[in-house]
């Protein structure tokens, strides 16, 4: 569906499934409009619920950030989104409670209100951004004015939207904010550069929230950071999420992050969305032969020795995309119909429940090779959300299922 | 504070090297002052030899260094010596009468050139495409020719055709008395509106460049970025931008006022304007050692000043570069 045809069908028509966060349908992203745009992001599929943790993982150029990019309509030239749905539904402030804590309130008398993120009127954007959703960027060095004291920063974002705020609560505010996220509140007057890597990530988490957005985006929070306080504010985001109540979408290129924080993981491979399932048996019993390959080319701490074999070859160039799958030059079980066929999103259905994979090898018509086939965990709302402070990567961390291609 | 102390001994040190090198680099140049002086006189008594000497404050006597010495002494004493060719009257009362002048003038119109300039260059950045962007390639193109030939154009357009300014001078020598008084004042910016837009016109191109590259680039930092992201207002996010792209245009503000007074030579003479850059010419044509001694004196202590404030500023401005190092 073009821009033109969204535009002109009402977007709120569909009711909203319970609990739904975000719904992104058919998102197609282009970099330049040329004789050759560059297809970043090739009509991917993906809804947030409330409350979730979903990881979003490929490697360099594989439309992850540009995905999200488009969603927050952030997206710097050349980039256009040109096809697809963006809805975001904005469920009442304070509606929600984790499952933990008791059931949600009750089913049918809470509606959300559905937001079209694509309007063309930015006004749409403008009061959904940062109030609803937040963006934590990739490196905080960056992301904070050199030149602006931390207390400024937070207090610009609070003038932004809260005009009724007088100064000294704005202060109270931010200073909590800081407490939220382990900084003292004499951190107020310091400038980005007095502060440690750690701690910057830690004003820019503090930032995000300022405004108790429902949605976190999380580009590459951590990679900055070296792994003790990679890990020490991801227990800390996570321990946020469960108080707060906010879902996030948490992009990286680290498999292995993404399996002790989220619940479910998406795979992107060259501006597709290539499995998505839940994150053990995504990580235990991976389906598509490009996460399979992912999940051995890293090192597990604590399961058996393996052999670490990578993936072959390197991404496509996304101005000339493969024919069919675009991965079937670098995928080890390729049939014919891959190279001329791009399969669709298959939804299948094992131990862990429906899961969504794009790949021939699981349309039913043959056998499903044992890589590709291995039995997952069963689904378990509880185990599904593997992080808790005193678990996480020690006995939590999940293993790699040991089998070698033959 | 320890940080502005630590500056003014920087530049104090520098002060002294600066009088220093502007002792000994006369004294390596070929030619005798007084020599010079007396060749225009008829006969010259050893005695008048020696009066002239310590009149000017050459070869006295006491060696290299004492001289040295001598000229220090001169110098915290505000004695410049005397000038041979504007009538033996004391430097310092030759360039305290014309330094005001360049100043007023050279000054103003950099300080328009570089505030026009760094916000067109703002806009032009922020608005790609826009008609400001527009203007680039017409001021580049009157930066790019020499600075005499359109200063001459435009006295030869707005003065001697239109006959709207001036074409010369700085004020109306027959009419008006110098002083602070509105008939004078009206007189003299009449007079220094063509030289200061003949400045402003030959060197807004560099400051829009510099400015227009600068928050390009600043635009796509990630901080701008999350000021657009956050929601803040338009003003504050175009602050967000300016506030650091301005910081490499203060540096060549600080550059640019140091050349304030040494380098309006060209414009001075064009306009026969009455300041230092005008007198530095007669001197050198005329040999007048004690007088350009003198002005390149104050050149560089302007230059050492403006570096100093730029300096300062740039703290003030960049809290980065606050750091104790």
């Amino acid at each position: 569906m073009s821009i033109a045809e969204r535009q002109a069908s009402p977007a709120a028509t569909t009711p909203a499934p319970a609990e739904t966060l975000l719904e992104i349908r058919g998102l197609s992203v282009d970099y330049g409009l040329g004789d050759q745009p560059v297809h970043a992001v090739d009509d991917v599929d993906l809804t947030i619920h409330r409350g979730e943790v979903i990881g979003l993982a490929g490697e360099s150029g594989s439309g992850k950030s540009t995905l999200a990019y488009a969603v927050t309509r952030l997206l710097r030239d050349p980039g256009v989104i040109t096809a697809g749905e963006v809805r975001f539904y904005q469920w009442p402030k304070g509606s929600f409670q984790q499952p933990a804590d008791g059931p949600t309130g009750a089913p049918g008398t809470v509606r959300p209100r559905t937001i079209d993120l694509l309007s063309p009127d930015p006004r749409v954007i403008h009061a959904v951004r940062w109030s609803q959703i937040a963006v934590v960027f990739q490196s905080a060095l960056h992301a904070l004015n050199p030149v602006l004291r931390i207390g400024t920063l937070i207090d610009d974002v609070l003038k932004a939207h809260e005009a009724s705020m007088s100064g000294r609560r704005r202060r109270a505010r931010a200073i909590e904010l800081l407490d939220l996220v382990g900084i003292s509140q004499d951190r107020l007057s310091s400038y980005p550069h007095e502060l440690s890597g750690g701690m910057r990530q830690r004003v820019m988490i503090a930032l995000a929230l300022a405004l108790r957005p429902s949605l976190l985006i999380m580009d590459e929070p951590t990679t900055a950071l070296d792994v003790v306080i990679q890990r020490e504010i991801l227990e800390e985001l996570m321990e946020l999420r469960q108080r707060l109540g906010f879902s996030v979408l948490f992009i990286t290129h680290d498999l292995s992050l993404l399996i002790e924080i989220a619940d479910t993981i998406a795979v992107m491979y060259a501006g597709r969305l290539v499995e998505k399932a839940p994150a053990k048996a995504l990580f235990r019993a991976p389906r598509h032969p490009y996460t399979y390959g992912l999940t051995r080319s890293f090192p597990s701490l604590h399961g058996e020795r393996q052999v670490m074999s990578g993936i072959e070859g390197s991404p496509p160039d996304l101005r000339d995309v493969p024919a069919g799958c675009p991965f079937h030059p670098r995928c080890g079980f390729a049939l014919d119909r891959c190279r001329s066929e791009e399969p669709p999103l298959l939804t299948i259905t094992d131990e862990s429940g429906p899961r969504e994979v794009q790949c021939w090898r699981h349309d039913g018509t043959g056998p499903v090779p044992l890589e590709l086939g291995a039995t997952p965990p069963r689904a378990d709302p509880d185990v599904a959300r593997p992080v808790s402070r005193d678990t996480a990567g020690r006995a939590g961390r999940p293993e790699i299922q040991r089998r070698d291609p033959s | 504070m320890r940080i502005f102390l630590r500056r003014v001994v920087f530049y104090l040190v520098a002060a002294v090297a600066a009088v220093t090198l502007d002792f000994f680099i006369p004294r390596m140049v070929p030619g005798d002052p007084v020599l010079t002086a007396l060749a225009q006189m008829k006969s010259a008594p050893p005695q008048a030899i020696q009066a002239l000497e310590l009149q000017y404050g050459v070869g006295t006597g006491q060696g290299l260094w004492g001289q040295y010495l001598h000229f220090w002494g001169m110098i915290l004493h505000g004695d410049l010596g005397y000038s041979m060719s504007m009538g033996n009257v004391p430097v310092t009362k030759v360039i305290a009468e014309h330094f005001f002048w360049t100043v007023v003038l050279v000054g103003i119109a950099t300080v328009i050139s570089f505030v026009l300039g760094t916000a067109i260059g703002m806009l032009a950045a922020w608005r790609r495409g826009g008609w400001l962007e527009s203007l680039l390639p017409v001021t580049t193109f009157l930066q790019a020719m020499p600075y005499f030939f359109l200063a001459t154009l435009l006295v030869l357009i707005f003065s001697v055709h239109l006959g709207w300014f001036p074409a010369i001078n700085g004020y109306d020598y027959l009419n008006s008395t110098i002083g602070w008084n509105w008939a004078f004042i009206k007189d003299a910016v009449y007079h220094g509106i063509l030289p200061a837009a003949t400045i402003v016109i030959a060197s807004l191109a560099g400051w829009i460049i510099g400015m227009r590259n600068m928050v390009v680039t600043v635009r796509d930092e990630d901080y701008v970025l999350l000021a657009e992201a956050a929601g803040l207002p338009r003003r504050r996010v175009m602050w967000y931008a300016a506030r650091n792209a301005i910081l490499p245009q203060v540096s060549s503000f600080a550059m640019a006022l140091s050349f304030v007074v040494g380098g309006s030579v060209l414009t001075e003479i064009v306009f026969s304007y009455p300041g230092i850059g005008f007198i530095l010419l007669s001197a050198v044509k005329s040999l007048d050692y004690t007088l350009v001694q003198g002005i390149f004196l104050v050149i560089t202590l302007v230059v050492l000043a403006a570096n100093f404030l730029a300096d300062l500023l740039y703290v003030a401005l960049d809290p980065r570069t606050r750091r104790e190092a």
